[in-house]
């Protein structure tokens, strides 16, 4: 009985009783949630299937199987570690947000069937939204707005192609979709929005940036590697997500190289990441398929890592962007030390988690022939070293000496960091823990001479790049500015557009306006004359004069006919 | 007077630097006495991961350098 409690259910049941609580009371709950949670999930045998069977559906809303156990493991070490770094806040719609977020995200990868993932997607849009609006400034709440139209396309676009599966199937089982039918393009994109595909992918840079210092964490542990397991479960072996992976790998490094928010820098250095796990993910062998899940591991606790280090520094300074920023390793030495390790692990350093788990992906790309693909992601590594692994730390910590004076964050933050780095390095040495937990067994050792000497030559030399570029001052100063984006065309283009026409067509638009609320006037009489109360049409008429009525009708058409 | 800190020195700069050049140039010699076990041709050519980094940060800064013409605006560009 207990082994088929579902470990959502406690968040959620948490969530409920937290509203209740309030002080000492309520962070004693806020910690024993995920650990509740944790136990449950430990004792969960794999290849469990709940099944309820409602209105003549049958559902299956726990599933346990190695992939999403995965995804459960870390989604509930993530609610922790999220946790932990918020416990000082007070704020009660946060933490409520929080749980029911990480809850929702844990039911929509333990979900065995398409309406609960529906239900899971929609409740972690609607509960997540409040960790950007809870920043409660007028430019979070209008990302916030944004961040929720987006999630609710996804939603709309999830529930038609589930729709349109039961209708072509009969079933709501979540297995393989694949993309040969309508249904399997409309569930992918309503996942590939949630993934941020390119073009697709503005919310994400958009609204993140404008959590709390603690919503960022949440939110960059759970959407999109929901969206990653997703994908995983319907769609492996897809050649074209290897493409869009590829894509999803680039263009964010060239924004991130100059965009002054150093959260923004992380959100598109998450798309990065993303990439990686999309392109094995459509490489599909048992070798990208490991590497795509192991690194949406890794990735959710050293991403994890870097927010909770730069909310640390938003957090203590009330700044975070790179020009009000520097030298603050002076006075947030224990912060820049943790920060440094979320970046060997994100550049994949020997020793450090990333290391074990993209270099997966990109050896199995180059076992399947695909080349290009192979030297993109390469490219891509090299990069995401300079953005995320060096300029994140140097221009928060180092660089040029803001004059900032601050202190370490409070000593809950420090631990949930602390415990992050702990798991990047012992992953990263030790392996074969993770490795046993991926769904397909594993044959694959990163720690060779030739891969750690490659590695390392990679990354030194792209750090010489660096400093090189730095110091003969052909890098890019930071600049108090914004870079435009795929946002563009509808916080900007779209409503000047229409604007533009509303105005060439004021005159036209006054004239057809009054007379169209007189065709609507009219109509709406019309309408009510014959179906009101007290209408013709509404009558219930008798089966006989309704017979009439049609023998009249035929009578006439064959009258007319005749003629 | 404030506390002098570890970077405050050009000195430790200076070092920092020199220790990664060393690094730098210890990783490329390693190439010619380690055999990599290669999975593609060109990861067999000299020092192919060495060139091949650094030529991508320097095109990818230099070409994001550029990229900033076309997207930059001001901070308060949606505001206004």
């Amino acid at each position: 009985m207990i082994a088929s409690l579902p470990p959502f259910a406690v968040f959620f049941a948490g969530a409920l009783l937290l509203a209740l609580l309030r002080g000492r009371l309520q962070k004693t709950l806020l910690l024993l949630i995920p650990l509740i949670s944790a136990a449950l999930l430990a004792g969960a045998p794999e290849g469990l299937i709940v099944k309820v069977h409602l209105l003549g559906y049958e559902l299956a809303p726990y599933r346990t199987d190695r992939l999403s156990l995965l995804f459960a493991y870390v989604f509930n070490l993530a609610a922790f570690i999220g946790i932990v770094f918020s416990l000082h806040v007070h704020d009660r719609i946060q933490h409520v947000a929080a749980l029911v977020y990480a809850g929702s995200a844990l039911g929509a990868v333990l979900a065995g069937d398409l309406i609960s993932v529906f239900v899971y997607w929609e409740l972690a849009a609607v509960s997540s939204v409040f960790l950007i609006w809870s920043q409660r400034s007028p430019r979070a709440v209008a990302a916030g707005w944004r961040y929720l139209v987006f999630q609710f396309l996804s939603g709309l676009l999830l529930l038609a192609g589930i729709l349109m599966r039961f209708h072509e199937t009969g079933s709501l089982a979540f297995d393989y979709i694949g993309l040969d039918t309508v249904s399997g393009w409309l569930l992918f994109i309503a996942f590939g929005i949630k993934c941020a595909f390119p073009l697709l992918h503005s919310w994400l840079t958009d609204a993140y940036p404008e959590a709390t210092p603690t919503g960022t964490v949440f939110l960059s542990a759970f959407t999109t590697k929901a969206a990653v397991y997703m994908l995983a479960r319907g769609y492996p072996g897809t050649e074209l997500l290897i493409y869009i992976g590829a894509v999803m790998t680039c263009f964010p490094i060239f924004y991130a190289v100059i965009e002054n928010d150093l959260r923004r820098v992380l959100a598109y250095s998450m798309i990065n990441q993303l990439g990686f796990m999309v392109c094995g993910i459509g490489i599909g062998t048992s070798l990208a398929l490991n590497g795509a899940v192991a690194h949406a591991f890794n990735d959710v606790i050293f991403k994890g890592l870097l927010f909770m280090s730069m909310g640390a520094v938003l957090h203590m300074t009330g700044k975070i962007k790179a020009t009000d920023l520097g030298g603050l390793y002076k006075s947030m030495p224990i912060t820049t030390g943790l920060c440094i390790v979320g970046a060997c692990s994100i550049s994949a350093f020997p020793l450090f988690s990333g290391f074990v788990s993209k270099s997966m992906v990109m050896a199995a790309a180059l076992e399947e022939g695909h080349d290009w693909i192979w030297l993109a992601l390469l490219f891509a590594s090299a990069g995401v070293f300079h953005h995320a692994g060096i300029k994140i730390p140097f221009f928060a910590f180092f660089a040029q000496d803001s004059g900032i004076r601050t202190g370490e964050p409070p000593l809950n933050m420090l631990l949930a960091m602390a415990l992050a780095a702990l798991l990047c390095v012992s992953i990263g040495s030790w392996p074969a823990m993770l490795y046993s937990l991926l769904p397909y067994p594993v044959d694959y050792s990163p720690y060779t001479v030739t891969h750690v000497l490659a590695q390392l030559q990679l990354l030194f030399f792209s750090a010489l790049a660096f400093s090189w570029l730095k110091l003969s001052g052909l890098y890019p100063p930071e600049m108090r500015a914004i870079n435009i984006d795929v946002e563009w065309t509808y916080r900007w283009l779209g409503p000047r557009a229409i604007n533009r026409i509303t105005q060439a067509f004021s005159h036209f638009h006054l004239q057809s306006r009054i007379s169209f609320l007189r065709y609507l006037g009219n109509f709406f009489g019309a309408l009510f004359l014959y179906h009101g109360p007290r209408g013709i049409l509404a009558r219930t008429w008798a089966t006989g004069s309704m017979v009439l009525w049609v023998v009249i009708l035929l009578g006439i058409y064959l009258i007319a006919y005749y003629y | 007077m404030e506390q002098q800190h570890l970077f405050d020195k050009p000195k430790n700069v200076r070092r920092l630097l020199w220790l990664l050049y060393l690094s730098c140039a210890l990783l490329l010699a390693a190439d010619l006495f380690i055999h990599r076990h290669v999975a593609h041709d060109w990861e067999s050519l000299w020092g192919f991961y060495a060139f091949f980094g650094f030529v991508a940060c320097v095109s990818l800064v230099l070409v994001a350098r550029q990229l900033r013409k076309l997207l930059k605006r001001p901070e308060d560009y949606y505001d206004r």
